[in-house]
């Protein structure tokens, strides 16, 4: 299933958020959207998913979702969104369970996610004793466990310390070469962006538009010994950013 | 601090040396086992002889084992259990309907936006009322009987719950809500399952106001008119200057708070655990 967004804009109130966004993200493909603070790109996130009515345009599956798909768009949010009431098993849990699959077969499904993010040892253990990494890792193993066709980021690793985030980018990359799941994934940091995607949406500041698209042309199992090229793309990133990055600063200071 | 002290005295470079001073530490209350039980215990040792010497005059103050031996007799004349089950009774008629009712209401308000624009002003202006103003007005309403001590109760212990529980559905994460979205579950799943856990620290603080209220209450009921019932018992002590049944009547009120108030314990390390 591949996704298009046509034509999408979108404001709150007299305050334009976003301007005619179009974008297509192929199945398969990681595209990473970047841009300066308040540029609009969680909102454009969730109004990907769902979770918002656009004010204009659409958002448009192209094909049908693999038939075993049980929630075709699911999110990773930046602070997990775990329920701090249920144990790790109970947190997959709930995204199954509205889904009348049987005991077996749900108890079968959280053992096999929670296998696969390493998690297995912590089933029974509650939120509140994980430290932020693996708190992500249960929120990814959630939305694993539904077989997501599209996986919508935001900025998933931006509330973790540097090391844990260094670590769990890799998980998220030999997560990808294993499953080759489709994500679009929302993220200020640019190393994440050219380390995962295969396409990098560059937004301007507010109102949001699309103002390039740069394609990493390193395949992502080779990125980890390609380093100075992604330095060098990186820095194009940034060339293109700085300017909006900081005329949106003085914009958000000013009020 | 950005300014330095006239008296500035920090060697520079040269002069002797001399350890930082220790200024941490506090503020950090440990658990002291016997001091609690001990003062307890001094307090009633005291008292008693104060009574016995006859410094406390036993017409305004009975002794500690005179309160005893009164609270011995009514357990020997079989009334305890008189008096106990019909508060018990009132009690927990009273409060468990009013906290079912506020839980209800309170979701509703919480959840839906025409109910709250209709119900929250009239929660608000009926809430300060003491609800004892009320008993006479409920005794008109449901005669001098049980009716009127358990509706008393009832609208006693409803608004507190009310109150809480929509405050609790109103500090719900919308962080959480829109997960819960995300993962395409319907409304109903998502009040029972993400809305109404969020909201149960705020929803128990809610039931402990509600029972220390309902006690008061009960005992302003059953000192209106009833047969049997602590409250009953102590106003008939006081009625007959009888100090050492009043004081025994009062310690069973005290015991009886307690009591609550270990339930709710229970019912939150129950329910809370998960924020252990």
């Amino acid at each position: 299933m591949d996704l298009e967004i046509a034509g999408l804009s979108h404001r709150y109130g007299d305050l334009e958020v976003l301007r005619g966004i179009d974008l297509k993200i192929a199945s398969g493909e990681i595209v990473c959207i970047i841009g300066p603070s308040g540029c609009g790109k969680s909102t454009l996130l969730r109004l990907i998913g769902g979770l918002e009515r656009p004010s204009q345009g659409a958002v448009l599956q192209l094909g049908e979702p693999p038939a075993d798909s049980l929630n075709p768009l699911t999110y990773i949010f930046q602070d997990f969104a775990l329920l701090p009431w249920r144990t790790v098993a109970g947190n997959v849990s709930l995204a199954l369970e509205g889904h009348r699959l049987g005991k077996t077969e749900t108890d079968s499904r959280i053992a096999d996610v929670l296998e696969r993010t390493r998690l297995a040892d912590f089933a029974g253990v509650f939120p509140k004793q994980l430290s932020g990494g693996m708190k992500q890792r249960v929120a990814i193993a959630r939305a694993l466990a539904v077989n997501p066709a599209v996986l919508l980021m935001d900025e998933p690793l931006s509330a973790l310390d540097s090391q844990t985030r260094e670590l769990l980018l890799d998980d998220l990359v030999g997560l990808w070469m294993r499953e080759g799941f489709t994500a679009c994934y929302v993220t200020h940091n640019l190393n994440e962006a050219v380390r995962l995607g295969h396409r990098v949406v560059v937004l301007s500041r507010r109102p949001g538009e699309i103002r390039d698209v740069v394609e990493i042309d390193v395949p992502v199992p080779e990125r980890a010994s390609q380093a100075a090229r992604l330095a060098e793309l990186q820095q194009e990133l940034w060339d293109m950013m700085r300017q909006e990055a900081l005329t949106a600063d003085r914009e958000l200071a000013d009020g | 601090m950005v300014d330095v002290p006239a008296g500035d005295d920090r060697p520079h470079g040269s002069g002797g040396s001399r350890q930082v001073a220790f200024r941490g530490g506090g503020f950090a209350p440990q658990p002291q086992r016997w001091v609690g039980p001990a003062v307890f215990a001094a307090l009633l040792l005291l008292w008693e002889a104060g009574s016995r010497t006859g410094v406390i005059t036993p017409l305004i103050l009975p002794a500690p084992s005179e309160a005893l031996q009164a609270f011995a007799d009514l357990v020997n004349s079989g009334l305890l259990w008189k008096h106990v089950s019909a508060s018990l009774t009132r009690l927990v008629a009273g409060w468990t309907a009013g906290t079912l009712l506020g839980l209800a209401v309170g979701t509703l308000i919480g959840l839906f936006s025409i109910t709250r624009a209709g119900l929250a002003p009239l929660v608000a202006a009926i809430f300060p009322i003491p609800k004892i103003a009320l008993l006479p007005l409920f005794i008109i309403w449901f005669g001098i009987g049980e009716g009127s001590k358990v509706a008393t109760i009832l609208f006693g212990s409803f608004f507190p719950t009310v109150i809480a529980t929509y405050g609790g559905i109103d500090a719900v994460d919308r962080g959480l809500i829109r997960m819960g979205q995300s993962f395409g579950l319907s409304r109903a799943a998502i009040v029972w399952k993400i809305v109404l856990p969020s909201a149960m620290p705020a929803i128990l603080s809610g039931m402990r106001i509600s029972a220390s209220i309902s006690i008061i209450l009960l005992v302003a009921a059953e000192m209106i008119g009833a047969e049997f019932g602590i409250g009953a018992y102590v106003l008939l002590a006081g009625n007959l200057m009888a100090t050492d049944q009043l004081i025994a009547g009062v310690a069973m009120l005290s015991i009886l708070g307690l009591c609550v108030s270990w339930l709710i314990n229970r019912a939150e390390k129950y329910f809370l655990r998960w924020r252990a």
